[in-house]
């Protein structure tokens, strides 16, 4: 049987709470600061809320039903996604089903965490089961010694180099030095990116993402109440997610959109040629050519060539992660798996300012969430189009 | 290549140790009970074969809750490998660089390991072996695929293992047969300094002068049932043994009602039990506070205990007793000693042959084999050893079924 389309469901309100590197709140006051930003942006009372759906690896012990008596919200709908990268779209997807069935008129989606000087340390130690029994103890490099694994393997497999993945860090540099919520605010040349300190080989300083504090947000609504509300808004095109895809595979060189990137392009009616720009998931540059290609923008084993190719910046030949990406940005936890959904919203409803992407149609969001043993169980992606 | 550490600057501050992260499910101390007995297991599942890692309690093939812990041979390919710059955790931090490997077992799942560093770039065979490390929890090692000669000179293995070379051990009976194979095995195996105390020093015993001969040898009163004595030499060389090996022993036969009084049974207690106590107050500490001290660490405690420990035999009824008393106080040293990294092993072997065993059927324990169990176990960095084939068997049974265990021995 084939699924229902998401006509007539609409995505509206980015808002990014400022991030900081360290912060003393609780993850709470990220998410309080995230929901009152949306209200006040939309124009909405409190009580117009009644779809939650929230995001968040530092809310323990608390999760979403908690929430919802600390922020003094009533919804009727309420979801919580603990997916980390695939939240942005996971929370979207969900969301949109809940509105196109009456279940919720407006759903708020919301991601944040906070960072205290130890909290990524512990967040580690007991990220999961298997992480705890079967990662953690082999140095505790966290996501870095994972991900560098897959690099190597990568780099190995399909001649990629250290300055194809270079290129797009600096590239996304570009992109945040516009972007004023970034925490990057210095260009990087690839020289500087090519020299500096090994932390997990071959990953180096700037293939890493640094952990911070922040939130982000935005509103799943029907159509006729975004324009009865008079905001500006992106239209949902389609949607997928998919977990634990090619679980026989001996090390990840594909993931869950390399199996249904059909359904999603047929939903939007679109191609990977008709995007205007793609925000990919970017905890590591090479998690970013893994979605390149098995969303169809080049083939499997081609993204080196593709990235030699291209330019990047969101006024380059193929803009990505127009906003620096968590590269340049920073990762707030599982906020980190919804800026690319903020960021294509404000390309799509031009308030990406001096990183608009000229003329902007189509997006589409790559999500890629939760590093369980030794790779990304979680993968999503969304096309929105205005 | 390993060289021999350099003598200790005594003005410089000893660091202190830390343990890698300890924290395990349940269902992953499967590996850790294997892996104290030197083995790679897996579990694989009962019902359709599927061998898994990470442990888990359910077969991902086909959701049996069947899966038995059975032996893997660990031959794998290399998929990739990574070397840390950086780590967040302390123990890691404060050995940087480390080496992790990806690996694809031949058995099926792909592994995270230690990575040996004389395994070649990926692609590369190795051979994924578990360990214990200094937390007392199994890890997985990826070896090169074929034993070298040096290869227990890695930087990193070595914080895995026991191995004797550069350290200075303290073996607490040299008196005995067993004991001068024990010592001479240490110094084979190049051991730093080698002391080994003797009992009733006023009385020459067989093979002294031999063992006088070792050159690393120093010969030391050692009495372990005279509490003076033993917090005497506490004093004096406590704070430089790495390896502690208590073979002190006091054996003989006869069950309870072959007996009049408790004498002979108390004797068996003062030196079984009471003289690792004695040892374990004063040289435990000594050692616990230098777990970390350099390439040439205290790193473990052996106790020579019994297979009686584990199921009692009534023709050595009192000796078997006093065996499970040693290896109840040994689980508790080693909890004491988990902290600072000091491994506590305990050997149970079988009969070994000696006058006290003259009318139990061979197969015996040679005293050379178990000086060599001792020292395979230090090297291989495992916990529980059971040497000698009777030793072998009745661990399967008891294993097995332990009640059978006790029938089967009271025949």
């Amino acid at each position: 049987m084939t699924r229902k389309g998401y006509e007539g469901v609409v995505v509206a309100v980015p808002v990014s709470v400022p991030y900081v590197r360290y912060s003393i709140r609780a993850a709470h006051w990220w998410l309080a600061r995230c929901i009152s930003e949306i209200l006040k942006s939309a124009g909405l009372k409190k009580d117009a809320i009644d779809g939650l759906s929230v995001s968040s690896f530092t809310l323990a012990p608390d999760s979403a039903i908690g929430l919802t008596q600390h922020l003094g919200l009533s919804p009727r709908w309420l979801d919580h996604v603990p997916l980390g990268g695939a939240s942005g779209v996971v929370a979207l997807r969900r969301a949109a089903r809940a509105v196109q069935a009456g279940d919720a008129d407006i759903v708020a989606c919301i991601a944040g965490d906070t960072n205290h000087v130890d909290s990524f340390r512990l967040t580690l130690a007991n990220f999961s089961q298997f992480a705890r029994d079967a990662v953690y103890p082999y140095g505790a490099g966290g996501p870095n010694a994972s991900f560098a694994f897959l690099t190597a393997y990568y780099m190995r497999a399909y001649g990629a180099t250290r300055a194809d993945f270079g290129k797009l860090c600096v590239a996304q540099r570009a992109n945040a030095l516009k972007y004023s919520h970034a925490l990057f605010k210095k260009p990087l040349t690839l020289e500087e990116y090519l020299s500096a300190r090994p932390i997990a080989e071959p990953l180096h300083l700037f293939d890493c993402v640094m952990p911070c504090a922040g939130a982000e947000g935005f509103l799943v609504l029907s159509e006729e109440r975004a324009k009865a509300l008079g905001i500006a808004f992106a239209a949902l095109m389609g949607t997928i997610e998919r977990h634990n895809a090619f679980a026989a595979d001996p090390v990840q060189m594909r993931a869950g959109w390399a199996l249904d990137r059909e359904e999603l392009y047929a939903q939007a009616g679109a191609g990977p040629g008709d995007m205007d720009f793609v925000q990919t998931y970017d905890d590591y540059p090479v998690i970013s050519l893994l979605q390149l290609e098995d969303l169809g923008f080049c083939a499997k084993g081609e993204a080196p060539a593709f990235v030699r190719k291209h330019s990047f910046t969101h006024d380059g030949s193929f803009p990505l992660n127009t906003s620096g990406g968590q590269l340049s940005v920073g990762q707030a936890g599982a906020a980190g798996g919804f800026l690319g959904m903020v960021e294509a919203l404000r390309q799509l409803t031009r308030q990406a300012h001096a990183r608009q992407v000229e003329d902007a149609k189509l997006g589409l969001v790559s999500g890629f969430g939760m590093i369980n043993f030794d790779r990304g169980l979680g993968s999503g992606a969304a096309i929105l189009g205005c | 290549m390993l060289e021999k550490p350099k003598r200790k600057n005594p003005v410089l501050r000893t660091r202190l140790p830390t343990l890698p992260p300890a924290a395990r499910s349940r269902v992953a101390l499967g590996l850790t009970a294997a892996a104290a007995l030197g083995r790679f297991e897996l579990q694989q599942c009962r019902d359709c074969g599927t061998v898994q890692y990470p442990p888990r309690e359910a077969c991902q093939q086909c959701l049996s809750v069947h899966l038995p812990w059975n032996p893997q041979s660990g031959k794998g390919e290399l998929l990739s490998s990574t070397v840390l710059h950086h780590s967040n955790d302390l123990f890691f931090r404060e050995r940087l660089p480390w080496r992790l490997g990806l690996v694809h077992l031949d058995c099926g799942p792909t592994v995270v390991a230690h990575l040996h560093g004389g395994v070649p770039p990926a692609p590369a065979r190795v051979r994924v072996a578990a360990r214990l490390d200094r937390a007392g929890q199994a890890v997985l090692v990826a070896l090169p695929e074929k034993e070298t000669s040096n290869m227990a000179n890695d930087r990193q293995l070595r914080e895995f293992t026991c191995d004797p070379k550069f350290r200075k051990v303290l073996v607490t009976d040299g008196k005995t047969a067993a004991g001068q194979a024990i010592v001479k095995a240490l110094a084979r195996a190049g051991a730093e300094l080698i002391w080994v105390g003797y009992a009733e020093p006023w009385k020459k015993f067989s093979g002294f002068d031999e063992l006088s001969r070792v050159s690393q040898v120093t010969l030391l009163p050692l009495d372990v049932t005279d509490s003076k004595n033993v917090r005497e030499l506490a004093a004096e060389i406590g704070g430089k043994v790495d390896i502690l090996v208590n073979n002190a022993e006091h054996h003989r036969a006869f069950g309870i009602g072959n007996r009049a009084g408790v004498e002979t049974a108390r004797a068996e207690m003062d030196v079984n039990y009471f003289g690792l106590l004695r040892l374990a107050q004063e040289f435990g500490p000594a050692l616990r506070a230098r777990g970390a001290d350099g390439l040439a660490s205290a790193v473990a405690w052996v106790n020579v205990l019994s297979i009686y420990a584990l199921a009692n035999f009534p023709p050595h009824g009192t000796f078997s007793a006093s065996k499970a008393a040693a290896h109840s106080l040994a689980q508790c040293l080693r909890a004491e000693m988990r902290p600072a990294g000091v491994r506590v092993v305990n050997v149970f072997p079988g009969p070994i042959d000696d006058e006290w065993n003259q009318l139990l059927p061979p197969p015996k324990v040679a005293a050379a084999g178990l000086a060599e169990a001792i020292v395979r176990a230090l090297r291989d960095g495992v916990e529980d050893v059971y040497p000698g084939d009777v030793a072998q068997e009745w661990l399967a049974r008891w294993r097995d079924n332990p009640k059978a265990l006790e029938r089967e021995l009271s025949s």
